[in-house]
């Protein structure tokens, strides 16, 4: 036992115990093409080299809600309340049946984005705040969310770079932001880093300057990481 | 920061939603289609939407049940963008025309099944605030002896979350689905008060209990338009 205690936003999820749950749960968030994935695959194999054991998940993968999550898009049909609430279904599915369960296991959770850009996605899209923050009562607080942050500017030349340019709801295109998937792409990622920036704030984000070069922000995240787990270590050597 | 949305609850739109609740085997749903008949010959513009439907969350809802991969929050939220898709697509827009929409279920049914499931009433009533309040929600009273004799008589097999096996109530199929419908019903009976919902007494004939729907919903159409079916429809 090292004390560590996870915590539930608000109303939580029925019959887990909290108590019960050993590992860590590390966010990293961010726009779309910021380079998280690529910490994450740098993070993973480090952190499994110093025999931590490694969940990582991400959007849309959960086996009951991601493959119909991807089918919807793809059909571009969704409205915004569907598809906020399609998100919360994915989510509570990786939560309960993956996430809890590595936790419970002493795994470190390393997740690619979590209940932030999913709450950011709804509030651009017109929904209420309070409503969304509601029902994500059901999340755990995590031990650590780090937040790459970049601007518009800095984002497009990412995506352009990438094998599939501007996507079509990343551009925020359902919300007809602007005429084509560029103008729109402007004016949805500058709304989503405005309430980035105000959710920072409010749910303690650890702020990263993605504009610095991969190497140097990966060496940011295992210090901070490795402070991190060192507390924990340092807690069960002395029990 | 962006305005908030006005959430679909507090808006008002000039077509009418009327809504049924009740057990399984209340007879709520013969009730809704009597009705449905009634207010199509009477020349209204007349949606149908059923709880469960909507193609785009069908296949995961599906998958979730086979799999029996639903926790109560799972079950809970995937029910909830069912019904945020059919209310986005098919019940809003209607509703905007000033058409008449006729949903065999709604929001209650959510209530009723996610707490008898453990997931927090407080939690589940925040989550459905985007659902169109309903003009009229009628509940279809009924004991439940009265229903479990009806529906026993006259299925062949239980599903599994139906008969609420997922709470661990009885390993017997057919008793965990009586325990669980009578948790469902004293849900409901709580939520009478909460919600105004309106009452009709199913114990009794079927024309009755039509006759007493039809004359509480007609004092809710004044004003709603009308465009009479051509006469030759009625011989046809």
């Amino acid at each position: 036992m090292d004390g560590h205690r996870f915590e539930f936003y608000d109303t939580g999820l029925p019959g887990v115990d909290l108590s019960e749950l050993q590992g860590r749960l590390i966010v990293i968030e961010g726009p779309d093409g910021v380079g998280r994935s690529t910490q994450i695959a740098l993070l993973k194999p480090w952190l499994e080299a110093n025999g931590h054991a490694v969940l990582d998940t991400g959007m849309t993968r959960s086996a009951l809600a991601g493959k119909g999550i991807k089918q919807a898009k793809a059909g571009i049909t969704l409205g915004p309340v569907s598809l906020t609430l399609f998100y919360a279904t994915d989510f509570a599915d990786r939560l309960e049946n993956q996430m809890i369960p590595a936790l419970r296991a002493g795994f470190i959770v390393l997740t690619d984005r979590y209940i932030y850009s999913l709450i950011a996605r709804g509030i651009v899209r017109g929904l209420d705040p309070t409503w969304i923050k509601s029902f994500y009562g059901l999340a755990l607080k995590p031990d650590s969310v780090f937040y790459l942050r970049a601007s518009v500017p800095d984002l497009i030349p990412r995506v352009l770079g990438s094998p599939t340019g501007f996507d079509y709801w990343e551009s925020g295109m359902d919300m007809h932001f602007g005429r084509d998937l560029f103008d729109s792409f402007v004016a949805y990622q500058t709304r989503m880093l405005g309430v980035f920036d105000s959710l920072a704030e409010e749910y303690k984000f650890e702020v990263i300057d993605a504009t610095q070069r991969p190497e140097i922000i990966y060496r940011l995240l295992q210090r901070r990481i490795g402070q991190l787990l060192r507390r924990v270590e340092d807690r069960s050597s002395e029990s | 920061m962006e305005p908030a949305m006005v959430m679909h609850g507090e808006q008002t739109f000039p077509g009418k939603l009327f809504i049924v609740e009740g057990i399984d085997g209340s007879g709520k749903s013969t009730q809704l289609s009597l009705l449905q008949q009634w207010l199509r010959r009477e020349g209204y513009v007349v949606f149908f939407s059923e709880w469960n439907s909507s193609p785009l969350v069908r296949e995961t809802t599906r998958r979730g049940k086979k799999k029996q991969m639903l926790t109560p929050t799972t079950f809970s939220l995937i029910h909830a963008t069912d019904l945020a898709d059919r209310i986005e697509r098919h019940i809003i827009p209607p509703l905007k025309a000033g058409a008449i929409v006729l949903a065999d279920r709604y929001i209650f049914t959510a209530f009723a099944r996610d707490t008898a499931r453990g997931v927090d009433a407080a939690w589940v009533r925040e989550l459905y605030k985007f659902a169109v309040e309903p003009t009229l929600a009628f509940y279809f009273r009924v004991p439940l002896e009265v229903s479990l004799k009806r529906i026993l008589g006259a299925r062949a097999g239980l599903k599994y979350y139906e008969a609420g096996m997922d709470l661990g109530l009885s390993d017997d199929i057919e008793e965990s689905f009586r325990i669980f419908q009578g948790m469902i019903r004293d849900r409901y009976e709580q939520m009478v008060p909460e919600f105004g919902l309106t009452v009709i007494d199913a114990t009794r004939p079927i024309e009755e209990q039509q006759n007493e729907v039809r004359s509480i919903v007609e004092r809710q159409l004044v004003g709603v338009p009308r465009h009479p079916v051509p006469e030759f429809e009625f011989f046809a």
